[in-house]
C-alpha cells in the first residue's frame, strides 16, 4: 500500500496534524491508531482544564478531544483503530498489524510520529520491597476508574506530584478512597499550580516535599510503604523513616516519549527529552519523517501540543508537495544556566513561517528571571518571568526577521537574574 | 489414586514429572502457588552453567555436567528459548588469575568441555564493554542461557500432555504412610500415592519432617536481581562472572534469552523463607558488582528488580536421598539446580525404580507442548494461518512484548493455561516490557475475566489475595 502521509498515533497530536495537512492540500492521509477510539490518553482524562489557549474555554479531554475527532471527520480524514505500527524504517515504510488486514506494510512519501509517551514506573525507580499487587502507575489507574468503571483501591499514597498523580488524588477522593497523602522527592512540584490548588488543597491531602516512598511492603496485596524525608541529594534520612498503612500506591514520576519506533528507524534522539531531534518545521533527522507532540517532550498542556502538531502537518504537507528547504546550513539551540532543553534543536530560516515557537523546561524553581536568547554574544531575545518552575512548559516566540540576520552557528537560551 | 506424587512444579519437580509422563505411570503434581514456577524458577539468573564450580565429587558437579549437555535437544523439544552463549569468569588480579587456575582444573576433573584461560586482549576483543582493569578470564563455552519458568510451564505443559494430572493451591498439610500408601493431607484434600517426591524446594525440609526423613534443613538464602530494558542487552554477549571467593559466586551480568541485560545476585541468608523483597542496600549491591566487571551498563534503562530465595541446604550438597521407603527427596537444589534439574529428573527415577517402581515406557508418548508460539515468534506463512484462524492475532495488546490478544487467549485457555496476570506475563511475556504493564494490565485483567467468566474484581495478580481491583466506582 502506498499512501501519501502516514500519521502515527491518534491522539491530540496525530488528530491536529492530520487535520492541518488535509487543510493544507494533503489528500492521502492515513492515520494510525493503537487503541479502541481515537483522542488518545484524553479519552481518560475526564477532568476540566483543556484548551483554554487554543479555545479560550475550559473543556474536558474528551471534549477536547471530540472537537479534533469531529473536523477529521468532516475533512474525510482516514483512519484505522486497534491497529499497530510494529516496525517503521528509514524508508519510510512501516509494519502494520490489525484484526481486519492482518500484516501488511505501507510505504509513505512522509510520516508524522505523535505516539505520545507512557509513564516512568516503580522498575525505574527501583523502590526496594515486594511486588504486590496494588501499585498502579496513575494513568494505569485513571484508566481503570474512568474507563473500565473499576475502582482500584481504598487507602492510597501517591509518589509523584506529575499532574496526573494530583488529578487521581482528587479522582479517587471523589469515589470514596482515603488519600493520604502526596510525596513529592523534589523541593518543588512537577505537576501545574493549579492542579495542585484544586486537586490537593480543596481536598486537604498533604503534599509532602522532600520525601519520598523507601520500601513497599506486602506479600499478596500492598499494605503499606516506608516513606522517608530526603536530604539535599535527594538520599533518604534514616531518621525520618515512618510506615504508612496504605492498599494503593500511585506512582505519578514522570513521562518518557514513547520512541522505539523512531529509535528502530534510526531517528536521533535528544538525550535530555528523550524524542528525537527536531527541526524548526518539526522534521526528525531523517528526511521526511517528522514528530510532534509528547513523543518529542512531554508537554505541559495539551494546548500546546495542538500548536506544535499544527506545524508539524503543516511543515509535513510542505514537504509532500516539494515546498520545504532542506537543511543545508542550519541554526543550532541549546539551553544553558537553568534551561534543562530546548525544542526546536535546529533552525533552518528559510522555512521559518512568521515565528519560530521555542518550547524549554526549566531545571528548578527561579523567582524574578530573565529569559535570554543570545547568538554569538548578542542578546536576540529576553523576557522577564516573576517565577518559573520545572512543571510548567516556558515558551518563547522569536520573530522571523531576527532570522534574517543569522543563518548559522548557535542560539543559546538561559537564565539570569532580573 | 495415583503410582506416584510429585510435591512441588518448580524446575525440579518439572524435570521429574516430565520424565515420569514418559512411562505407564499415573502420576500428579501437587503445587502449594497457584502456578507452575512460582518460587525460585521464576526469580533467578537463568543460567546454564558450565561445572566448574562445584567440587569434584559432589552431586552438584555430577549432575551439572550432566544436566548441562540435555539442555539444547531438550530447550528446542519443547520450544523454549536457550541459548548457548558461553560464560567468562573475570580476573583482575593475579590472586583471582591463579582462581581461574583452580577453576580450570576442577572443571576438567568435573568432565567439562571447552574450558580455556584467555588473556586480556583476547576476552576485550570477545567483549569490548569488559572493564579495562581486568587481567584475564576463564572462558567455558558450554554455558548458556535459558527462560526457566518458560521451561517448566512447557515440561509441565508436556507431561499434561501425557497423562499427568495437576492440582494447584494445594498445601501439603500432613503425610502419612499407611500400608505401602502415602496419603498426602492437602488444603485441597486428600491425595493417595503409591510412590512420592519431594521437590518442594524451599519447604523440602518440613516435607522431608513429615515424611520422616533424616533430619536436614533448608537455608533460604536470597538473591536480589536487576532487569534492564532489551536496549541494554547487546552490552555483553556472554555471561559474565567475577571471579568467586568463599562468599560465593558474586554478581553476575547477562543477557536473557529475550534480549534485556540481567544483574544480580547477591546471597544474603534471611529469616523468612517467603521473604522475596528487595533492598535498597542489596539493590545497591547489585549495582556495584555489575558495575565491577562491565562498563557502560545505562542504569536509567533498568525495568524492574527482584529477588528469589534459593533453598540452600545444610549438607553443602543436593540432597537426593530416600527419606522413607517409597519416597525420594529432592532437596537443596540450590545452584547449579536449574542446570542439573534434567539430571536430577534422571536420577530420581533409577532411585524410585530401586524403590520398586515398575517403569514401562509409553508406546504413544507425545512430543512437544500444548503452548503454541506467540504470534511474534511467528514466521510469515505461520502468522497468515494463526489470523486466518483467530482474527484477534492481528489485536496487540502489549506493545512492548508485541503479544496479541489472539495469545493471551490462548495462554488462558489451554491446558495448565494462566489464570493470573502474572500467569499471562510467565507464559507470554506481556507485561514484562519497559513500560512493565502500564498500558496493557488494565486489558490483560479485561481478557482474562472475560475468558474466566469472572467478575474482573476477582482477578489476581499472582497468589490469593492479591486482588487488583476493588469494586465498581459510583
Amino acid at each position: 500500500m502506498e499512501r501519501d502521509l502516514v500519521i502515527i498515533g491518534g491522539g491530540p497530536a496525530g488528530l491536529a496534524a492530520a487535520i492541518e495537512a488535509k487543510e493544507k492540500g494533503i489528500d492521502d492521509i492515513l492515520i494510525i491508531e493503537r487503541d479502541k477510539s481515537l483522542g488518545g490518553i484524553l479519552n481518560q482524562c475526564i477532568h476540566n482544564g483543556f484548551g483554554l489557549h487554543i479555545f479560550g474555554e475550559q473543556l474536558t479531554g474528551p471534549e477536547y478531544a471530540d472537537r479534533f475527532i469531529k473536523k477529521a471527520l468532516d475533512l474525510g480524514i482516514e483512519y484505522c483503530l486497534n491497529t499497530m505500527v510494529l516496525n517503521m524504517s528509514k524508508d519510510k515504510t512501516i509494519t502494520v498489524l490489525n484484526e481486519k488486514e492482518g500484516l501488511f506494510n505501507i510505504k509513505a512519501k512522509a510520516i508524522i510520529c505523535a505516539m505520545g509517551c507512557r509513564e516512568r514506573t516503580r522498575g525505574a525507580l527501583n523502590i526496594p520491597g515486594t511486588r504486590p499487587s496494588g501499585v498502579f502507575t496513575a494513568g494505569a489507574a485513571q484508566r481503570f476508574i474512568n474507563m473500565e468503571g473499576y475502582n482500584v483501591g481504598k487507602e492510597v499514597v501517591i509518589l509523584g506530584s506529575g499532574d496526573i498523580g494530583l488529578i487521581m488524588a482528587r479522582r479517587m477522593t471523589l469515589e470514596g478512597s482515603k488519600v493520604k497523602m502526596v510525596l513529592e522527592i523534589m523541593p518543588y512540584s512537577t505537576g501545574l499550580k493549579r492542579n495542585i490548588v484544586q486537586c490537593l488543597d480543596d481536598f486537604d491531602i498533604p503534599l509532602k516535599f522532600n520525601y519520598t516512598v523507601v520500601k513497599i511492603h506486602g506479600r499478596e496485596r500492598l499494605e503499606g510503604v516506608t516513606i522517608a524525608k530526603v536530604d539535599e541529594n535527594r538520599k533518604p534520612i534514616a531518621e525520618t523513616f515512618e510506615y504508612v498503612k496504605c492498599d494503593t500506591l500511585l506512582l505519578s514520576v514522570g513521562l518518557i516519549p514513547e520512541n522505539e519506533l523512531s529509535r528502530e528507524a534510526g531517528v536521533e534522539i535528544d538525550r535530555v527529552t528523550s524524542g528525537p531531534i527536531v527541526t524548526e518545521a518539526m522534521q526528525t533527522s531523517i528526511d521526511g519523517i517528522f514528530a510532534c507532540g509528547n513523543v518529542v517532550h512531554v508537554h505541559d498542556l495539551v494546548d500546546f501540543v495542538t500548536m506544535e502538531s499544527r506545524l508539524a502537518g503543516r511543515m509535513a504537507a510542505k514537504y509532500i508537495k516539494g515546498q520545504l528547504k532542506k537543511d543545508e546550513e542550519v541554526i543550532n539551540t541549546k539551553g544553558i544556566d537553568g534551561i534543562r532543553y530546548v525544542v526546536p534543536h535546529k533552525i533552518n530560516p528559510e522555512n521559518v513561517e512568521d515565528n519560530v515557537n521555542f518550547f524549554m523546561r526549566v531545571d528548578n524553581v527561579y523567582k524574578n528571571v530573565i529569559i535570554y536568547a543570545e547568538h554569538d554574544g548578542q542578546v536576540i531575545y529576553k523576557a522577564k518571568k516573576s517565577m518559573v518552575s520545572p512543571g510548567e512548559m516556558e515558551s518563547i516566540k522569536i520573530k522571523k526577521d531576527v532570522f534574517q540576520n543569522i543563518k548559522s552557528g548557535e542560539i543559546k537560551f538561559g537564565l539570569r537574574r532580573a | 489414586m495415583y503410582d506416584v506424587a510429585v510435591i512441588g512444579a518448580g524446575i525440579t519437580g518439572a524435570c521429574i514429572v516430565r520424565e515420569l509422563s514418559k512411562y505407564d505411570l499415573k502420576t500428579i503434581v501437587i503445587e502449594g502457588s497457584y502456578d507452575i514456577a512460582n518460587g525460585a524458577t521464576k526469580a533467578n539468573s537463568g543460567i546454564v552453567h558450565a561445572g566448574y564450580d562445584a567440587k569434584e565429587g559432589t552431586l552438584k558437579a555430577k549432575l551439572n555436567v550432566l544436566g548441562n549437555k540435555m539442555y539444547k535437544d531438550l530447550c528446542s523439544e519443547l520450544n523454549v528459548p536457550y541459548k548457548n552463549n558461553g560464560s567468562l569468569v573475570i580476573a583482575f588480579d593475579d590472586e583471582e588469575m591463579k582462581t581461574l587456575d583452580v577453576l580450570l582444573k576442577r572443571g576438567l576433573k568435573n568432565g567439562v568441555e571447552g574450558l580455556e584461560i584467555i588473556d586480556k586482549n583476547t576476552l576485550l576483543s570477545l567483549e569490548p564493554n569488559i572493564s579495562d582493569k581486568a587481567k584475564g578470564a576463564l572462558y567455558a563455552k558450554s554455558a548458556g542461557i535459558v527462560s526457566p519458568y518458560e521451561l517448566a510451564v512447557a515440561l509441565c505443559e508436556n507431561a499434561y500432555l501425557n497423562g499427568a494430572e495437576f492440582i494447584f493451591d494445594a498445601k501439603v498439610t500432613n503425610i502419612v504412610k499407611e500400608k505401602e500408601k502415602f496419603i498426602i493431607s492437602t488444603s485441597k484434600g486428600e491425595i493417595i500415592s503409591n510412590f512420592l517426591v519431594n521437590a518442594a524446594g524451599i519447604n523440602a525440609d518440613e516435607i522431608n519432617k513429615m515424611l520422616g526423613g533424616q533430619k536436614f534443613s533448608i537455608i533460604p538464602r536470597r538473591g536480589e536481581y536487576c532487569l534492564l530494558d532489551k536496549s541494554q542487552g547487546n552490552i555483553v554477549n556472554r555471561v559474565i562472572f567475577n571471579t568467586p571467593t568463599e562468599k560465593g559466586k558474586g554478581i553476575l551480568v547477562t543477557p536473557t534469552t529475550h534480549g534485556n541485560l540481567l544483574l544480580g545476585p547477591n546471597a544474603h541468608v534471611i529469616e523468612d523463607k517467603l521473604d522475596i523483597s528487595t533492598t535498597d542496600f542489596g539493590l545497591e549491591e547489585v549495582i556495584e558488582g555489575a558495575k565491577k566487571s562491565v562498563k557502560n551498563i545505562n542504569l536509567r534503562e533498568i525495568i524492574t528488580s527482584f529477588s528469589g530465595v534459593r533453598a540452600t541446604p545444610s549438607t553443602g550438597d543436593f540432597i537426593i536421598d530416600v527419606p522413607v521407603r517409597g519416597a525420594g527427596n529432592v532437596a537443596g537444589i540450590e545452584s547449579p539446580g536449574l542446570t542439573s534439574a534434567p539430571a536430577i529428573a534422571s536420577m530420581v527415577l533409577e532411585l524410585l525404580e530401586k524403590e520398586g517402581l515398575s517403569l514401562n515406557f509409553k508406546s504413544d508418548f507425545k512430543k512437544g507442548r500444548i503452548l503454541s508460539k506467540r504470534f511474534i515468534d511467528m514466521n510469515d506463512d505461520e502468522k497468515k494461518i494463526a489470523l486466518e484462524k483467530d482474527r484477534r492475532y492481528g489485536k496487540i495488546i502489549c506493545r512492548c512484548e508485541q503479544i496479541t490478544e489472539g495469545d493471551i487467549v490462548n495462554a488462558i485457555n489451554c491446558p495448565l493455561g494462566a489464570k493470573t496476570v502474572d500467569g499471562v506475563k510467565k507464559r507470554l511475556r506481556a507485561g514484562m516490557g519497559r513500560c512493565q504493564g502500564g498500558f496493557c494490565m488494565p486489558r490483560v485483567v479485561e481478557i482474562l475475566s472475560r475468558e474466566l467468566k469472572t467478575e474482573p474484581e476477582n482477578i489476581l495478580k499472582a497468589e490469593s489475595g492479591s486482588y487488583i481491583l476493588t469494586g465498581k466506582t459510583k
